[in-house]
């Protein structure tokens, strides 16, 4: 039995191993993991340019299930991750800087400055909390950053925002996990495994334009990974996981346009593109030039676009040139492909648009005890009011009084229709808030909650405690109304930044916004005092009971006078001799 | 590892980035090393050249460059995680560009930067090492055989206080000044406002950009590189634990490594072990129903969401304790014939 099962396997191996030769399987075969790259170019209204990458590697292969072992283009060290620890998503982002939502618009994937890590985890893991800590060290490991810091007194388990972003068949909030760290700094150090993580590495195609000293000279710098499982093909009945990196980067009118409104790739990124990547099956430019206020264009790009891309994004239509690195066609002139956008007419200041949705947040009050935290969010729709959520982690030695905490919309309170509090534990866990807020059009919100400041141990400070304290941005998740409808677009055929958010109808689409992060002074004690008290308190001691101790303890004796030495009795007789007293 | 907060010592972090730029391009990979920046001078906002840390005026050379990693950043920076890594005793989630994974055949170079005195080191100007618990780790990492040689290099003041107290054998040190001496800083740039590098690291990286892989220099020449007219400091060494002599030791024994490459003649085919390999996939149970994603802001279901109802646990503790009071003051004062009225 068993030899004839070894010998019909054996028969088996050489009819698969001798079968299709090596030539053909690459053509009739599918490939089982895909990379598209894609570089979006958006002029900001002040004059400022964002620059979206996106490198998206999609794998046909479930990891959950199965022993992996051959990666191809999916990188080793985060499937192994995903596999290890119950991973069914993963969003992790490092930023530097602050998106303007009032001056820039919305956009297209915002971070909060500092990390961000959330992470839902699979049903079948037991213990969540400590796959929690495993994974935040890992991660510190592979992208250099201080991410072992994730603990319990910053990690909090939202449960009405950050639902899924891939597949999902249930929401059990007790399987996620959201921290931020808003001290956190991004340099080339966390650049440099990202790069790392890309199939091409920075060597060939749009990641050769990502150079640090670049890329850091900037207004805004976001880096992200964000791992999902996503569908398949249309009829969603497979599984394939998704690996997006995606790189936003606002450069500076003042800094890096030298005052001049004209962009090109070699002013922004000092190198200019010249081959793609073999192994991306897709690697394109999107410049936006959707006109304002439905007039002709305003932005003239050069070279000629190889074709015009219409798409309606975050609820607006917008024109795209596309520069299709992959047609022949484009390197045919020159080796070397800068882009340039050009302003026809010189722009209005005054014609800015406002972003429907907007929020700004800030300390109030005086003095080292007490405070307020204000968060006003702007709805300028003129019309259609939509409901948002707002999530608060506030750590713990800011003491909140939710006794304290008022809405008011247009002079009146707004109740609302959520609310979900839990309460900060010393040393333990930090506050969370988030409360689903319908806010009405063309109106202001005003959210104001009173907090008292804690005094720390000695030993809790840190090296630099006059710079005070962070606390992390709150998040602001919202259906915002569209201005076009949205039809129900094909996944594969939209470009990457248009498919980040499933969209599930076409009357709004879904943003996430975050606040600033607030730097507050706790009261800080003189650490040099340790030092003073013990010099001070040794002196005294030394001077009153020593003094004490002599005083009591020391005796007098009478001495005898003494002979005198030789040189005392020649001195006598000296003196002797002279008249004098003798000593 | 530079232990020195705050941007006016920019030049701590640069004395040990020209340390790890050497140390990188003579071989060693970044698996083997261990960096530790006490804070980031890079991309500080008071650095007007973003991602960059230069260590010769006039911006001649970036030593932070394109390639950098850093594994211990900013806070992490302790002396409790310095000893840590040196003795090996480290929580076991740690990953393992953190961890010092070194054997009895491993040769380790150490350099440390930052403030010091006499017998002590700063660490992040809230807490100190010194020598004698210096000496101690070495002497652990001694008896655990983690270390075959070691070349230990320090810039401060006083450095040569720090290395009085090692006894564990095969020790070699190097500082940049006597006890009672300063070590004083090379040059200032005024385009960045601070000191770029230390005397004594800035004659130690010239030297060393004359070092390849192959060269055949060796530790006295190291021992003359900043005499007392450049360096205004007397930089020390100390070589009596170590049993070699300083001659016969080359400085690519510490400063570089040779990767072992093997090479062979036999062509090996590729195509047909991936072809095997990908035929032996397990193949996939597809779903019955198509799955969906969820909805990211599903309304209705989180107004009727209930807030998960803690489990009931007894009442423990205080409130135990103040029942039973209640409870003990009331039989005292009513006796027990009127506990009918309890129940």
């Amino acid at each position: 039995g068993g030899m004839a099962a070894a010998a019909a396997l054996l028969l088996l191996l050489l009819l698969v191993a001798t079968g299709p030769g090596p030539g053909r399987a690459d053509a009739g075969r599918e490939r089982r993991d895909a990379l598209r790259e894609e570089l979006l170019l958006s002029p900001l209204p002040t004059g400022d340019v964002a620059a979206t990458f996106q490198f998206r590697t999609r794998w046909d292969a479930d990891l959950q299930r199965g022993a992996v072992s051959h990666y191809r283009l999916f990188p080793k060290a985060l499937g192994r991750l995903v596999a290890a620890l119950g991973v069914r998503e993963l969003h992790l982002a490092l930023t530097q800087g602050f998106w303007r939502t009032r001056y820039w618009g919305q956009p297209p994937l915002q971070a909060p400055a500092g990390a961000e890590l959330w992470v839902w985890f699979q049903p079948t893991v037991t213990d969540v909390d400590k796959a929690w800590k495993e994974l935040s060290n890992i991660l510190s490991g592979i992208f250099c950053a201080s991410l072992n810091f994730i603990d319990s007194t910053n990690t909090v388990i939202p449960t009405a925002s950050f639902k899924p972003l891939g597949l999902a068949n249930g929401t059990d909030h007790h399987l996620l996990r959201y921290a931020v760290l808003p001290r956190e700094v991004v340099c080339t150090e966390n650049l440099t495994p990202w790069k790392k993580l890309l199939p091409c590495g920075s060597k060939a195609g749009l990641a050769v334009l990502l150079k640090a000293e670049r890329l850091f000279h900037s207004s805004y710098h976001s880096q992200a990974v964000h791992i999902r499982p996503i569908c398949r093909d249309a009829s969603c009945l497979a599984v394939s996981w998704e690996l997006r990196q995606t790189l936003t980067v606002v450069f500076d009118f003042f800094s890096s346009g030298q005052g001049k409104k004209d962009w090109s790739l070699f002013k922004m990124f000092s190198r200019t593109l010249t081959d793609t990547c073999p192994l991306a099956s897709q690697s394109k430019v999107y410049v936006d030039i959707s006109p304002k206020n439905k007039e002709k264009e305003l932005l003239e790009v050069s070279p000629a676009p190889t074709s015009v891309h219409e798409a309606i994004v975050q609820g607006d239509k917008k024109t795209y040139a596309v520069y299709d690195l992959l047609s022949p066609s484009l390197f045919n002139t020159s080796r070397s492909l800068n882009v340039q956008l050009k302003w026809k007419r010189p722009q209005d200041s005054s014609e800015m648009p406002i972003p429907t949705l907007h929020a700004q947040r800030y300390v109030g009050g005086y003095g080292l005890q007490t405070g307020e935290i204000c968060t006003l969010i702007y709805n300028t729709h003129p019309y259609r009011a939509f409901p948002v959520i707002l999530l608060e982690t506030v750590p713990w030695y800011l003491r909140l009084y939710v006794h304290t905490l008022t809405i008011i919309t247009k002079g009146k309170e707004n109740k609302p229709s959520y609310i979900h509090y839990q309460p900060a534990q010393d040393r333990r866990r930090p506050h969370l808030l988030e409360m689903l807020i319908q806010l009405p059009a063309n109106s202001v919100t005003k959210i104001t909650i009173q907090f008292e400041r804690a005094l720390l141990k000695w030993t809790e400070y840190p090296p630099d405690p006059n710079h005070g304290f962070y606390v992390g941005s709150s998040v602001l998740s919202a259906l915002v109304p569209s201005v076009t409808a949205m039809k129900d677009m094909d996944v594969e055929q939209s470009p990457l930044f248009a498919s980040l958010f499933p969209s599930s109808d076409g009357s709004s689409y879904f943003v996430r916004l975050y606040t600033e992060p607030l730097l507050v002074n706790l009261p800080t004690p003189d650490f040099s005092m340790p030092y003073n008290v013990i010099c001070l308190t040794c002196t005294v001691v030394a001077v009153c009971y020593g003094s004490f101790y002599n005083l009591l303890t020391r005796t007098f004796h009478v001495e005898e006078p003494s002979r005198g030495g030789l040189a005392k009795r020649l001195a006598n007789v000296i003196r002797k001799l002279r008249g004098v007293p003798p000593l | 590892v530079c232990t020195s907060r705050f941007w006016f010592n920019y030049r701590h972090v640069a004395n040990t980035l020209s340390v790890y730029r050497s140390v990188k391009r003579l071989g060693i990979p970044d698996s083997h090393i261990v960096l530790m920046l006490a804070d980031d001078m890079a991309c500080n906002p008071r650095n007007p050249k973003p991602a960059t840390v230069f260590s010769h005026k006039n911006m001649e050379l970036n030593v932070y460059g394109d390639d950098v990693e850093v594994d211990y950043r900013s806070y992490e920076v302790t002396v409790e995680n310095f000893l840590r890594v040196l003795t090996g005793r480290i929580p076991p989630s740690t990953p393992r560009s953190k961890r010092l994974l070194s054997d009895d055949r491993s040769n380790i170079l150490i350099y440390m930067t930052g403030h010091g005195g006499n017998g002590f080191l700063k660490f992040q100007d809230s807490e100190e090492i010194t020598n004698v618990e210096l000496a101690d780790a070495f002497e652990q990492m001694w008896q655990k055989r983690r270390y075959n040689e070691l070349l230990f290099i320090i810039d401060t003041c006083q450095g040569a206080s720090m290395y009085e107290r090692f006894y564990s054998p095969n020790i070699m040190a190097l500082a940049s000044s006597q006890v009672g001496e300063d070590s004083l800083s090379h040059q200032p740039d005024l385009g960045i406002g601070v000191h770029l590098m230390d005397r004594y690291t800035f004659y130690v990286l010239e030297f060393l950009e004359e070092i390849h892989p192959a060269s055949q220099t060796n530790m006295n020449d190291l021992f003359q590189v900043c005499p007392k007219s450049l360096c205004v400091s007397t930089p020390g060494h100390r070589t009596d634990l170590f049993q070699r002599a300083p001659q016969n030791v080359l400085i690519t024994d510490f400063f570089g490594s040779v990767r072992k490459v093997e090479i062979t003649t036999e062509a090996l085919s590729l195509d047909r072990d991936v072809a095997g390999f990908e035929s032996k996939f397990p193949e996939e149970e597809l779903a019955t129903e198509p799955l969906k994603y969820a909805e990211q802001l599903p309304v209705a279901q989180i107004i009727h969401q209930k807030p998960k109802q803690k489990d009931w646990h007894p009442p423990g503790g205080f409130i135990l304790g103040l029942w039973a009071l209640i409870i003990m003051v009331f039989f005292k004062t009513y006796g027990i014939k009127h506990m009918k009225h309890v129940f």
